[in-house]
């Protein structure tokens, strides 16, 4: 019965559902780092969606859809960076903002331009040599059978890691979101700092979008993202603002995803509305257990003003 | 003299007097309708949507007009689109078009009786004389989806991924096993409801769960199955599809899918207002009264 269950699909399932948590959660935790929530994530990701969608529908390049992705999310990174640091508008009720207006406008774009619900050919899987192949534990098809961006989101958790603790520029982010008075009498720039983050942030939740619309699904509809978005700043807590700590949250919950499916496509008599449950009140439960604020960064959500 | 004078006055005042008359028929009928998804979903919202179109076209502009609020998932905000047309009184007939807005119609509709409801997928009028329902027998195509895909089906294995076990998604679901369970005994038919009927990146793994337990041929209904039948095109599957034709998206995937007619109800229902019956009736789409039909891919 396990061997039925824990199949090598079950796994290859889970890494595609946590791509665009990770993209999404990595960004949140550059911003939320430097002190800055951005609650329009969802709403970013869907606009990054629909214009890597509609580039690749009308030119065929993917490269361009990726590009795409990235210039409107750097746009609306940098127009939520505005709100939140240079006019110090509340940052929960913005970031609402943000999500309604990727939410519309990603839908009026999409009825204007392309009507009705289409496929193209998105990022393909990729085959590696000799890795692909591996049978033993089904290690290919979970590790090796995936498609670029797939790969992308993974390799940037340590990358993300890598910057915030252990390079000038990840100092300079903890600074600005633990103590932002101390770091601006250090001479750092916290308005240029949290703009740089809350700019990443938005560059990688156009990422995350693409990563649906132009590599896993090959579709856009409207509200693609089904509320993803905020699963992923959710995953952020979750992960206690630490970019392995998000890699295993939307692990997690992917993988319980990925075990209801898996466990209504064998047929086992589960109702579906206890399988569907169960990702959010495990993540839940592993939430109330991994609880511990002291990592938070104490300047969340507050904006910075000099000479306070 | 005199009585051509009497005659000019008669003919005047019939003139006047039936001038209103012949104003009202010829006002255009005015519906407003408020669904839960888009009117591009191919799937429930865009049957409605099309059916009203079908109408203004067999009808003329001039003599049939509809607003259409799409999008409108949240029950709260369907109240106070319904209830601002009601008071508006522009209206001839109001159509909330989803299960989820039942209660507000049972709520609203008695406040305006001189104002025509109608509501689906259900058939329940809740006594009201100004309140019509709808509801089509899903069964009965997803019963032809299902005997088509059980003498087609290789791998023995067939896949369903509907939304939440209610409604037409349900009845839609049931006919299908019925279907394969008719033409292919030994055929599986493995059905996941990802309870939302919005979630495409869900819906897609879902069907990738399918596949990779062997299913060769793939259905669903509710507007995410975008995302499955971009899966069964990728994995050379078979897709049968209900509520609205998929063939386009489908292209080679694509087999037979069940299509809503409600135009079938709704010339009914515009008959019966225009002759002041406002309500107290439900009516099904079957295949017999050609509210359903079944398309076959291009």
């Amino acid at each position: 019965m396990i061997e039925q269950i824990l199949t090598a699909s079950v796994f290859a399932s889970m890494i595609r559902l946590a791509t665009p948590y990770i993209f999404a959660g990595i960004g949140e935790t550059f911003g939320q780092r430097s002190g800055v929530l951005n609650l329009g994530v969802d709403g970013i990701m869907l606009m990054g969606a629909f214009f890597s969608f509609y580039t690749v529908y009308a030119t065929g390049s993917l490269v361009l859809g990726l590009l795409a992705a990235l210039l409107i999310g750097l746009l609306l990174g940098l127009t939520t960076a505005f709100i939140s640091v240079t006019l110090k508008a509340e940052q929960g009720i913005s970031g609402i903002g943000m999500y309604l207006f990727g939410l519309g406008m990603s839908e009026l774009l999409f009825q204007k331009l392309i009507g009705t619900p289409k496929s193209v050919s998105g990022f393909p899987r990729l085959y590696i040599p000799v890795l692909s192949d591996i049978q033993f534990l089904g290690i290919g098809e979970i590790f090796f059978n995936h498609n670029l961006l797939v790969y992308l989101a993974f390799f940037l958790v340590p990358v993300s890691a890598f910057v915030l603790n252990r390079t000038t520029f990840g100092l300079m982010i903890r600074a600005v979101g633990q103590n932002p008075e101390a770091a601006d009498a250090m001479g750092i720039n916290v308005a240029r700092v949290r703009y740089m983050t809350v700019t990443l942030g938005g560059l990688f939740s156009g990422l995350a979008g693409a990563s649906l619309s132009i590599a896993l699904l090959n579709v856009f509809q409207q509200n693609l993202t089904s509320g993803l978005g905020f699963i992923a700043v959710a995953l952020v807590y979750f992960g206690r603002w630490k970019p392995f700590g998000v890699l295993a949250g939307a692990l997690l919950f992917s993988f319980v995803n990925a075990l209801q499916l898996q466990v209504s496509a064998i047929g086992l008599d589960i109702p579906s509305e206890f399988a569907v449950m169960a990702p959010y009140v495990i993540t839940i439960i592993a939430l109330v257990f991994a609880s511990k604020q002291t990592e938070k960064p104490t300047a969340l959500t507050k904006p910075f003003e000099r000479g306070e | 003299m005199k009585n051509r004078f009497v005659l000019i006055l008669v003919v005047v005042l019939a003139l006047v007097g039936t001038l209103p008359v012949v104003g009202a028929q010829d006002g255009p009928f005015r519906v407003a309708a408020v669904a839960p998804s888009a009117t591009n979903d191919l799937a429930f919202s865009q049957s409605m949507y099309d059916a009203l179109l079908a109408i203004q076209e067999e009808m003329g502009a001039d003599n049939f007009e509809f607003v259409f609020q799409e999008g409108t998932f949240v029950v709260d905000d369907a109240a106070v689109a319904i209830g601002e047309w009601a008071a508006s009184g522009e209206y001839d007939l109001i159509i909330a078009h989803g299960s989820q807005y039942g209660s507000v119609v049972e709520e609203i509709a008695p406040r305006f009786p001189e104002i025509s409801f109608a509501w689906g997928t259900d058939v329940n009028t809740f006594g009201l004389d100004n309140v019509y329902a709808y509801t089509p027998a899903a069964d009965e195509g997803g019963f032809i989806n299902g005997v088509m895909a059980g003498l087609m089906t290789e791998s023995g294995v067939i896949g369903v991924i509907g939304p939440i076990e209610v409604g037409d998604a349900k009845l839609y679901v049931d006919g299908f096993k019925e279907g394969v369970a008719a033409s292919n005994p030994d055929a599986q038919v493995l059905v996941t409801y990802i309870q939302s009927f919005s979630d495409v990146p869900l819906a897609t793994e879902a069907a990738n769960a399918h596949i990779a337990n062997g299913a060769d041929i793939l259905t669903g209904t509710a507007q995410m199955v975008v995302g499955p039948i971009a899966v069964a095109k990728e994995n050379g599957a078979r897709w049968f599809g209900t509520q609205s034709s998929q063939a386009e998206l489908a292209g080679e995937a694509g087999v037979m899918f069940q299509v809503y007619h409600w135009e079938v109800v709704l010339r009914d229902i515009i008959a019966n207002i225009k002759d002041g019956k406002m309500g107290g009736e439900s009516y099904v789409l079957t295949l017999q009264n050609g509210g359903l039909v079944m398309e076959s891919a291009k």
